[in-house]
């Protein structure tokens, strides 16, 4: 089963390395991992998703809560807004482009450059709408692909918010400096 | 006020009200030790090797409960504090190791003397920091305190930049708390479950008709070991503990059922196999208790009280979980619990006890149990013992018996050879009022050996107890139970003439070789207020009983 976690750890350098050891060292799986600044500059949010049962997610939970930069660990629900980026270059001659472009559309994806002999689609999507997508394109022959990482968000008034504000002087980098 | 960072330093370790620390001068410590030079409040211990001051300030720690300092250089100062660190780690001693590091600037260019120490002890630290602004230094050290005493204790490191202690920086005393420390509510699910758990726990408990205490490391940290009696005594429950639970409860008690798990006694271990109620109280259900998972304590209802949430339903899954401080949790259940009346439970524990009590039959003339017993007889208890690891460390944990928390200290999670002598040297530090004897194999003794050049230097009045059989012990007893005897690499010869070697040291030393030799070299070791080196030729072939073969579930035991 496959659960995602969004987790808000402090803006500062060195914490990402800290979170991801804890997964490698604990033999903790990570299926996609996404990190970014919040709405807090002091604050970042890094969303995980981990392939495991209850056992592992609840370990996974109280280890990352115990590292000191973590502020707040939570499962997101499955009636979240999930999404992950991709862009994938495809191969496109003057033949198969239109049929590549149709199939694009219906996906509700984007061309955004073409040559020649490829194009390149982005699509965002969850990521069973991207395997779909690359299932299609595959035929055509996918000479590269790049992906984000799944990033989610609950619905309605269900948040992950810091109770307590960080100090925000303290430490103010603006971006992600993890 | 203006500083220095390494003058800082120095300002926050008083406010912490640190009087002693351990290290080791180098290259990128300079600034700070020029600034110790002067400082009147603060002793420094040098030791022969930075591991050793890593090991004396855990010794420190666990007999003191006050957090140990170590202060080393970059590069391999700080990678030598690295199994004492992991050490600390795994026992949740609370230890704040500073260390130099080349200056910002050369930082990521593979200096000279620079290492990576934040990231090499990551996994193996509280939290850790490479100060890399100036200005932060007060705060940094402020929490790195807070960090290690707080909760579960644990080490943390400061690596500290030589540039950043050079710098001048405004400094302004305080109370040792960090300043803007915020207590996060990671925990509140737990906080707020342990309401209905606690009825639930009292339910269980009253309900119960063979209960048991199994109790860790946690009492003696959190100081409970006068609520556990008391709790033990109302609800009329025995109490074993682990390896790191030694003192916690008095092992003079009629409740008392000593270690439990692989090298436990076998009355501890039917007792757990028996209980319908496992009270396990600040103990982590290590893999040295609990050998087999699914048939360990199969019949009881588990109630777990712990300090670290993750802790629980780790390693054996937990019925009733109760996550705070183990002081707490038992004066809460203790106020609230049903009395009991002794039962048939207990005639049945007593009359395990009677039937297999821990013996020995003594190959030889010399036997290493009847050293040990004869060294709690001689010290009435009143002795602080540290050991190595080993079959050194389970006779002293089985033979002596520990009445006081903080007397028995070990390496228990990492089990790390050459951890005795300098913790020995820390608890002398730390309970002066104490005799210390390090209770030490030949094979561990060898590796930390240098430390006697500290023992020597600063007259510390340790007894190092060398059990000397020439062999690794309990590398030779697995090799002789599970693998056909086959020696491989576990004979270490007569080698070293251990007298001749505290000689060099400028320490007196004395060999026993026959059980009649011991009350009168011990006597006399104990009269004396200085280091004494001790060695006893003990069997090559003396072992551990019980012991419960890796596999087997705890009630199935050879001896």
């Amino acid at each position: 089963m496959k659960y995602v976690l969004g987790v808000l750890v402090d803006n500062h350098p060195g914490v990402l390395s800290r979170v991801s050891g804890l997964f490698s060292r604990r033999g903790f799986n990570i299926e996609s991992l996404a990190v970014g600044v919040t709405e807090n500059p002091a604050v970042s949010r890094i969303t995980i998703v981990v392939d495991g049962d209850e056992y592992i997610v609840g370990q996974v939970t109280k280890q990352l809560n115990k590292l000191i930069n973590v502020i707040k660990v939570s499962i997101i629900g499955e009636d979240s807004i999930s999404r992950e980026l991709a862009l994938i270059k495809v191969r496109a001659t003057p033949a198969t482009r239109n049929q590549i472009v149709d199939i694009v559309n219906i996906f509700r994806a984007k061309v955004v450059d073409v040559n020649r002999n490829s194009v390149i689609v982005e699509i965002t999507g969850d990521s069973k709408k991207i395997a779909a997508l690359e299932e299609m394109l595959d035929d055509f022959g996918i000479l590269e692909m790049v992906r984000t990482g799944n990033i989610s968000i609950d619905r309605g008034m269900r948040m992950v918010r810091c109770i307590h504000p960080e100090n925000e002087e303290e430490e103010f980098y603006g971006e992600n400096v993890l | 006020m203006k500083l220095t960072g390494a003058q800082v330093l120095v300002e926050c370790l008083k406010e912490q009200e640190v009087d002693l620390i351990f290290g080791y001068p180098g290259g990128a410590v300079l600034p700070i030790y020029d600034v110790l030079y002067n400082t009147r409040e603060i002793t420094h211990i040098l030791t022969a090797h930075e591991q050793g001051a890593t090991h004396a300030a855990e010794g420190y720690a666990r007999a003191t409960g006050k957090p140990g300092v170590v202060l080393v250089t970059s590069g391999p100062g700080a990678t030598n504090t690295v199994t004492g660190i992991a050490d600390a780690y795994m026992d949740s001693v609370p230890l704040v190791v500073f260390s130099g590091q080349v200056t910002n600037e050369l930082l990521g260019r593979d200096s000279f003397q620079e290492v990576d120490i934040a990231g090499i002890t990551m996994p193996i630290t509280k939290h850790n920091y490479i100060v890399k602004d100036a200005e932060r230094l007060p705060h940094i050290i402020r929490e790195a305190f807070d960090i290690a005493r707080s909760g579960r204790p644990g080490p943390v490191v400061v690596d500290i930049p030589k540039d950043v202690q050079n710098t001048l920086i405004s400094y302004q005393p305080g109370d040792g708390r960090p300043m803007e420390w915020k207590t996060r509510e990671k925990w509140y699910e737990e906080a707020e479950n342990n309401i209905v758990n606690m009825e639930r726990a009292l339910e269980a408990i009253n309900k119960s008709t063979r209960p048991v205490i199994y109790a860790g490391g946690g009492v003696n940290i959190s100081g409970a070991h006068k609520e556990l009696l008391e709790f033990a005594e109302k609800i009329k429950a025995p109490v074993c503990v682990s390896l790191m639970g030694m003192g916690a409860f008095p092992g003079t008690h009629p409740y008392f059922l000593g270690m439990v798990g692989m090298h436990g006694t076998r009355y501890a271990n039917y007792s757990v196999s028996h209980s319908d109620c496992l009270i396990a109280v600040g103990a982590r259900f290590s893999d040295r208790v609990v050998s087999r998972v699914e048939k360990f304590a199969p019949e009881a209802t588990i109630i777990h009280i712990d300090i670290d949430p993750a802790e629980i339903s780790k390693n054996v899954p937990t019925h009733v979980p109760l996550c705070g401080d183990v002081k707490e949790m038992l004066t809460e259940l203790m106020g609230r619990v049903d009395e009991k009346a002794e039962s048939e439970w207990n005639r049945q524990v007593r009359e395990w006890k009677e039937k297999y009590p821990l013996k020995y039959r003594g190959k030889g003339s010399l036997s290493p149990q009847y050293v040990i017993e004869k060294l709690y007889e001689l010290t009435e208890g009143k002795a602080v013992i540290t050991t190595e690891v080993g079959q050194n460390q389970m006779w002293a944990a089985q033979f002596f018996k520990y009445t006081e928390p903080r007397t028995f200290l070990t390496s228990g999670g990492l089990g790390a050879m050459g951890f005795g002598l300098g913790a020995s040297i820390g608890a002398a530090m730390g309970r002066p009022d104490r005799r210390v004897i390090n209770i030490a194999g030949d094979g561990s003794f060898k590796m930390n050996s240098t430390e006697l050049a500290t023992v020597s230097k600063y007259k510390v009045p340790i007894i190092q107890l060398v059990l000397n059989n020439h062999t690794l012990g309990m590398v030779r007893q697995w090799q002789d139970l599970f693998f056909q005897g086959r020696f491989s690499q576990s004979t270490l010869g007569p080698d070293v003439d251990f007298i001749k070697l505290a000689q060099a040291y400028g320490i007196r030393g004395y060999r026993i070789s026959a059980n009649e030799e011991v009350e009168e070299v011990l006597k006399k070791a104990l009269s004396l207020n200085e280091p004494v080196v001790v060695e006893c030729d003990i069997n090559p072939d003396e072992k551990v009983y019980p012991m419960v073969p890796p596999g087997a579930a705890i009630d199935d035991l050879i001896d």
